[in-house]
């Protein structure tokens, strides 16, 4: 099968850096360099306060330290597992304060920068990877949907809900996550020709870090995934996933696009997933370290700082009353999980229907005096 | 020869083995080539036979099982790799209407020599969607076998069988039991893949398991022993075709029968169990057939499975529930 060979030799390395076929677009919106300059975009002005700078980076800064701290949970045993976010705090933080506070957001499982910016709790995510609950936030009052684990799936509910937005004339927008794998999905598809159709208010956020568990990017898509939007009728745009203002900027764009009638967004956000899937994988079976070390010179919380110390919008003290604010979260994070309760047993036959049915009432009595048989004292 | 494997390792073995025999055996899933799956079954596959023999498919499940339709028409074996048990549902479409209903829709012109692999069950820890027990859904689609191993034997020999085997088969796979070893002597003649197995004799009840819940069944027959009790267990091995001679004749020696699986016990397999079993061996009863199941409930955060899952205790209590008639 050469010609598949020939295929992947044709596509860039860089996925999209050269697409000779298609018509030319700003490949990558970026705001800020690498090493920390600020760079203007005529379709993308930002006017952001120091303040709002500063408190940026203390999002970032803490949305890693909640993220270190739960791999180590997850090591000595108080997590079944954790999907971190680490690389990606940019995108998630940036697109998660680009929400109005009506808008509403459709996670993944790893939207947990996202998840801190709509205010949820960490523990309400903890309590999910402990294997407590399928999380613990109201996603109705914090405005972000539960995460969903089943790829792809909430495409389609975040279109379904910006539909109803439309019918309540509404100016909420809504917010879809979605990995580059998550691409390939025919629901994700389906959800993109449905929003086109009706030109919902909904924005599609793709994180592309470059891998589906091991999958490479060139495994799901020829061409860059932003231009896959033109496809199904609306504009694609590829941000970078690791500077913060332009995710910021670009994500604020698109929702007040939204908002205005003017139907869907694809947003890529291209960045890089700088650990493991999820701490049950182990990714040196499938790429170089030499990669991440790449990676790691455009990271987005260094390029921050850099900016932000640069241009004396912060000093040391600053970051370092962020470094001590890390540190307490952490240990409350620490302390909140090792500490929670497990759930009680016959909780699992709760709230299986909005109208609790005879026979699972029944199911459930049983349950409970056959539990009740053993605390007598009289388990095998 | 005779070797030590786990059931992870056999289905490796059984894996390499089928595709030495026959080129034209193409293994699709996601995760199944460098990364060797996420639990390793496809692992040194692809290194060994190849990219095109082992596919790292883009992330969709329709599209592995509509993709393996169109290969099996053009005369290959397709043996497709679901990641989890929750992840088959966006192949379900592909795999009830055109998997399934094929060969009859085409007189018998079209054959759909397709595997489908489940990781299946709880009992890992996992988080939502990675505990599921989804037989009974294939097992009520016609034109579909449903096949649950429960040891490495049968993984090895298991997995041959059905990538040999003309029709579609969904192979579940006992996910929490995959680092379980046993003795595989891999030059024996192996025993059919539709058949049920007695894996130990008795008198008083019989106990029927298939895939994760054989091993629960021997240990609760174990400790039955301990308190007297002769408890015969038999590995159903295949759901479907049900194979129910031996359950048959063992249920007119012992006259009880108690029926054990991971799945909602309402409609699951114990219930069309318990129908054949009392339609067969009405008169030689001493008590109704019993079941023992998940709740029916969503399969449980993981805090809670050890609850949701029938267990020692539990199929023991059904056990005295039966002589207790
Ligand atoms: C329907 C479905 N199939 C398979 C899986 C298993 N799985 C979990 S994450 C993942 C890769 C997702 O990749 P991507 O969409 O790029 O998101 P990322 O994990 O990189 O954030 C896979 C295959 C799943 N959760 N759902
Ligand atoms: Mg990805």
């Amino acid at each position: 099968m050469t010609a598949l060979r020939q295929a992947t030799e044709v596509v860039d390395p860089v996925p999209g850096a050269s697409a000779p076929h298609l018509p030319q677009q700003p490949d990558l919106v970026q705001l800020l360099t690498p090493e920390g300059e600020r760079v203007e975009q005529p379709d993308y002005s930002l006017d952001i306060s120091d303040e709002e700078l500063r408190s940026l980076y203390r999002d970032l800064a803490l949305v890693r330290r909640w993220d270190v701290e739960a791999t180590a949970l997850q090591r000595q045993g108080e997590l079944g597992i954790w999907a971190s976010l680490l690389g990606q705090e940019a995108a998630q933080v940036g697109a998660g304060r680009a929400l109005a506070d009506g808008d509403m957001a459709f996670p993944t499982y790893r939207e947990h920068g996202v998840a801190w910016a709509r205010g949820v709790d960490p523990l309400d995510v903890m309590s999910l990877f402990r294997g407590v609950d399928n999380g613990g936030w109201d996603p109705v009052a914090r405005r972000f949907n539960l995460y969903t684990i089943v790829i792809g799936a909430q495409c389609l509910h975040a279109t379904g809900y910006a539909m109803g937005v439309q019918r309540d004339g509404s100016e909420d927008a809504v917010l879809a996550f979605l990995g580059d794998g998550a691409t390939s999905q025919g629901e994700v598809n389906e959800a993109m020709v449905f929003a086109a159709s009706f030109a919902a208010p909904v924005v599609f956020f793709c994180q592309n870090n470059q891998y589906a568990i091991s999958v490479p990017l060139e495994r799901q898509t020829r061409i860059p995934l932003y231009q896959r939007a033109a496809g199904f009728g609306f504009p694609g745009v590829r941000v970078d996933g690791n500077d913060v203002l332009a995710v910021l900027a670009v994500t604020r764009a698109a929702l007040q696009a939204a908002r205005e009638g003017q139907g869907p967004t694809f947003i890529e956000a291209f960045t890089y997933r700088m650990g493991a899937h999820t701490t049950s994988d182990d990714p040196t079976r499938y790429r170089l370290a030499s990669e991440l070390e790449e990676w790691k010179l455009r990271d987005p919380i260094a390029r921050l700082k850099a900016h932000l110390s640069r241009d004396g919008i912060a000093d040391a003290a600053f970051f370092e009353s962020v470094d001590a604010e890390g540190d307490e979260l952490a240990a409350r994070i620490r302390t909140g999980t090792v500490e929670m309760p497990d759930p009680a047993p016959s909780s699992m036959f709760e709230h299986v229907y909005a109208e609790q049915t005879p026979p699972l009432a029944a199911q459930q009595a049983e349950f409970e005096a056959y539990h009740a048989s053993f605390e007598g004292g009289v388990e095998r | 020869m005779t070797e030590t494997l786990t059931i992870g390792k056999a289905l490796n073995l059984g894996l390499r083995r089928a595709m030495e025999d026959d080129a034209k055996v193409v293994l699709m899933g996601e995760d199944i080539g460098k990364l060797g799956g996420v639990f390793r079954i496809t692992d040194g596959l692809q290194k060994d036979f190849g990219e095109d023999r082992v596919v790292d498919t883009p992330l969709a499940e329709a599209g592995i099982l509509g993709t393996a339709v169109g290969l099996a028409m053009r005369g290959y074996r397709p043996v497709c790799e679901i990641q989890f048990d929750g992840f088959v549902f966006p192949a379900y479409n592909q795999i009830v209407t055109q998997v399934a209903k094929i060969h009859a829709r085409s007189k018998g012109r079209v054959a759909m020599p397709i595997v489908i692999r489940i990781p299946m069950g709880g009992g890992i820890g996992a988080v939502e969607h990675h505990s599921e027990s989804p037989e009974a859904y294939f097992a009520h689609t016609a034109g579909l076998k449903v096949v649950a191993v429960s040891n490495p034997v049968d993984a090895y020999w298991g997995i041959q069988q059905a990538i040999a085997h003309p029709d579609p088969i969904v192979f579940l796979e006992p996910k929490r039991r995959y680092w379980e070893k046993a003795e595989v002597d891999t030059s024996a003649t192996p025993d059919p893949l539709f058949g049920s197995r007695v894996v130990r004799g008795g008198d008083d009840v019989t106990l029927l398991a298939y895939g994760p819940m054989v091993k629960t069944a021997l240990q609760a027959a174990q400790a039955a022993a301990d308190e007297g009790r002769s408890i015969e267990v038999i590995d159903l091995r295949t759901v479907s075709p049900l194979d129910l001679d031996p359950v048959f004749e063992s249920v007119r020696r012992t006259g009880r029968c108690v029926v054990v699986h991971e799945a909602p016990t309402t409609l699951g397999l114990g219930a069309e169990i318990a129908a054949r079993v009392t339609e067969t061996c009405f008169h030689s009863l001493e008590a109704p057939v019993l079941r023992v199941g998940g709740y029916d409930t969503p399969y449980p955060p993981s805090k809670l499975e050890e609850e949701y899952l029938p267990d020692l205790d539990r199929v023991l209590d059904a056990v005295d529930r039966a002589m207790g008639f």
